[in-house]
């Protein structure tokens, strides 16, 4: 009998398999969709918009005040880096000249926060690979900034710590002696984290050479923040286009050689310590005086359209408002978000690699689904 | 007729209730360690300090909704937790827990039966578990479980290769399968034979992780990537079944462990006369800490450790820990044809 030539020999159908968005490692509103040979991934495609809630649409029936609210809701892990990229958009357009004193609290609150997200990305980083210890260590630390937060503006999550034209108020007393004590813990637990994973074995087999993404590759997908420095590439609004009070600080950019998970790891914890060394600095050669600009009760900035970035702890995070000088809301508010911008590297991130591996992946960016949907 | 089957039947009795109280005080204690290691203070609301967790938690499972999934293989579903908890209980069958000790003067053994093919035996029983596994993956009708129960068996087939292979080089040292005679092998040798073979036991240990799906080897039931892995569809007791089972492999490679490299009931360095007080405590209190210290070091094992990817895991079972078995059981044998000329 002549053989079926037509017919292959095995079945080698690829398995579609849903990641999400019930699933315990897609933060609750992301989907993937995976093509599976195996455990190998031929291909992925995200699917987002389940926490979409329309925030650009929102913010054009809304006063430039209250909009300051709704960037909250955007990265939560993070809210006051969105809240600044905002207010200083909006001083912009007006052309608003911030006090000293204010530029110097905003970089403490800023850097605080980008502590406090990358503590939680450490974290969940770490418990999808397997490593729940790290998760809790993280958390202890990230509940100290919390407290900080708590103490100056009330909120522990959504801060609404900004406004246009300077801070709600002054620090409360003592404030900065308990930031200072803050540091000194954070930098001797970030030891401790490292003693747990940097020259784990097992951490890194499962993080090296995984998710490898070129410097051109980087750029062209439009990588920003950690991911494009881990990467190699020089890149950091704070440095490029410094704002609030980063021009007068002295910091470093770590960058990454490799491109992978473990370079992207190492760039994010020493930008921690950075970011330890910035507040220590701002703390130190802290300004007196006023901190919030003589600002209209009724905010309407003359027509106009402007973009202005800053580096949140997950990348650039940018503003586009168009004003047309009449309502006293803004005519179009667009978020360049930077969570976005880094998912759209997964496919090309997860391709080849195997299931575990896009846990790990989906960990490496660092997405706040509250900032990819808006 | 006392001998042939009273006595027996109470030390099942006995074993039976002892193992499931154990698997019950196992996963409060397992989150008691976690949460220590952690910072936190592990269950604390029923009872003084969360003592009475596992009754309330056993009690939730009885009266949780038993879920068959509509599409699945209802007899199979059925059956793949009954298989995978039975050979982990009848496992204990052989295992050694003391010394013969008399009871109104007579002499009772502190085992169920002391088969002379105890450790193959154990070898055999612990193999069928993996069915359970497998059917229990692929009868859920549902891809997450399929990928589990598909990572199971591969991981464990390949790392009872590398388990009985650390078995045969202890063989070789005690000259005898039974568990009883290993253990009075180890009273005549006066050393316990983690000191004989160390690679052995190291080999073994990794190996039981791996068998007992413990971190880092937890692949098959990874939750953040497989959901629950193979027992993703299973609600109510028959998840509890499958967790039982988990717990009771746990405890019967710990016991395992001290019987044959830790020197099974007998108190440390056994052959060291000055210490012959110890003698005063129970030989099968000897067994119990030992076992547990064993069953510490998987939970310390589990806060420390991320997770192996499943290509890597093969790979140190096939390419690292199987060859080193083998010149294990080479150098082993060697050395014994060297020594008996």
């Amino acid at each position: 009998m002549e053989p079926d030539v037509a017919r292959p020999m095995f079945d080698t159908d690829e398995l579609v398999i849903n990641m999400g968005p019930q699933h315990p490692a897609t933060h609750g509103v992301l989907r993937v969709v995976l093509k599976l040979d195996g455990e190998k991934v031929v291909d992925a495609d995200v699917v987002i918009g389940y926490l979409h809630r329309g925030v650009e649409k929102l913010s054009e029936n809304r006063d430039w005040t209250q909009i300051v609210l709704l960037t909250d809701r955007l990265d939560y892990v993070a809210s006051a880096a969105a809240n600044l990229a905002y207010v200083e958009t909006v001083e912009k357009l007006l052309s608003l000249e911030v006090p000293r004193r204010a530029r110097y609290i905003r970089t403490i609150l800023a850097e605080l926060q980008r502590l406090a997200s990358h503590l939680v990305w450490l974290g969940s980083h770490a418990m999808d690979i397997g490593a729940v210890t790290v998760f809790l260590y993280c958390l202890r630390e990230r509940e100290l900034i919390l407290d900080l937060f708590e103490e100056y503006c009330g909120a522990r999550l959504t801060y609404n710590s900004m406004r246009i034209g300077g801070l709600p108020q002054d620090l409360p007393p003592n404030w900065d002696k308990k930031v200072l004590q803050f540091c000194d813990i954070q930098l001797e637990k970030l030891v401790e984290y490292e003693t747990l994973l940097t020259h784990n074995r097992i951490w890194l087999e499962r993080t090296k050479g995984i998710g490898v993404i070129s410097a051109a590759d980087a750029i062209a997908v439009g990588l920003c923040g950690p991911p494009l420095r881990g990467s190699g590439v020089v890149r950091d609004v704070r440095k490029d286009e410094p704002y609030a009070a980063y021009a007068e600080m002295e910091f470093d950019v770590p960058v990454g050689t490799n491109g992978d998970t473990y370079d992207r790891y190492l760039v994010r914890l020493e930008e921690i310590r950075q970011s330890v060394r910035i507040i220590r600095q701002a703390l130190g050669g802290l300004p007196e005086g006023p901190v919030m600009a003589k600002v209209p009760r009724l905010i309407k900035p003359p027509a106009g359209e402007t973009y202005h970035a800053n580096e949140s702890p997950k990348g650039e995070i940018g503003y586009f408002i168009a004003s047309d000088g009449k309502s006293t809301s803004p005519y179009r508010l667009r978020v360049r978000p930077p969570s976005f911008c880094n998912l759209q590297a997964l496919p090309q991130l997860v391709r080849g690699h195997l299931v575990a591996d896009v846990i790990a992946l989906i960990g490496t960016i660092d997405i706040v689904l509250g900032e990819v949907d808006r | 007729m006392i001998d042939l089957l009273v006595i027996p039947l109470i030390k099942i009795v006995i074993v039976l209730t002892g193992v499931l109280i154990t698997v019950m005080y196992m996963v409060l204690l397992e989150r008691k360690v976690q949460a220590w290691v952690q910072v936190r203070l592990g269950p604390m609301r029923v009872g003084p300090h969360g003592v009475l967790q596992p009754i309330a938690d056993v009690l939730k499972l009885f009266v949780k909704e038993d879920i068959t999934p509509v599409r699945a293989d209802k007899v199979v579903f059925t059956l793949a937790p009954i298989i995978v908890l039975v050979p982990a209980i009848i496992a204990f069958a052989v295992i050694p827990f003391g010394d013969q000790v008399s009871i109104f003067g007579k002499p009772v053994p502190l085992h169920i039966a002391d088969l002379n093919v105890g450790l193959l035996y154990i070898v055999a029983v612990a193999s069928i578990g993996v069915y359970g596994i497998i059917l229990g993956g692929w009868s859920s009708n549902s891809k997450y479980p399929l990928l589990g129960g598909l990572r199971a068996s591969a991981q464990l087939i390949s790392y009872e290769v590398a388990v009985t292979l650390t078995f045969v080089s202890v063989i070789l040292a005690s000259g005898s399968l039974s568990m009883v005679d290993i253990v009075t092998a180890q009273k005549a040798n006066g050393v316990w034979f983690a000191f004989v073979q160390p690679l052995a036991l190291f080999i073994y240990f990794v190996g039981a992780l791996a068998e007992t799906n413990r971190s880092p080897f937890d692949l098959p039931e990874a939750e953040q990537e497989l959901v629950a892995g193979f027992h993703t569809e299973y609600s109510g007791m028959r998840f509890a079944l499958f967790f039982l089972a988990e717990y009771a492999n746990m405890i019967v490679v710990s016991a395992v462990a001290t019987t044959l490299f830790f020197g099974g009931w007998l108190r440390p360095f056994p052959s060291v006369a000055f210490l012959h007080f110890l003698d005063v405590v129970p030989t099968w209190i000897w067994f119990v800490v030992k076992t547990f210290l064993v069953l510490y070091l998987f939970l310390w094992i589990r806060a420390t450790l991320p997770r192996y990817r499943y290509d890597q895991l093969m790979r140190l079972g096939w390419k690292v820990l199987i060859p080193l078995a083998i010149a294990n059981i080479i150098v082993t044998a060697a050395v014994k044809v060297a020594l008996s000329d």
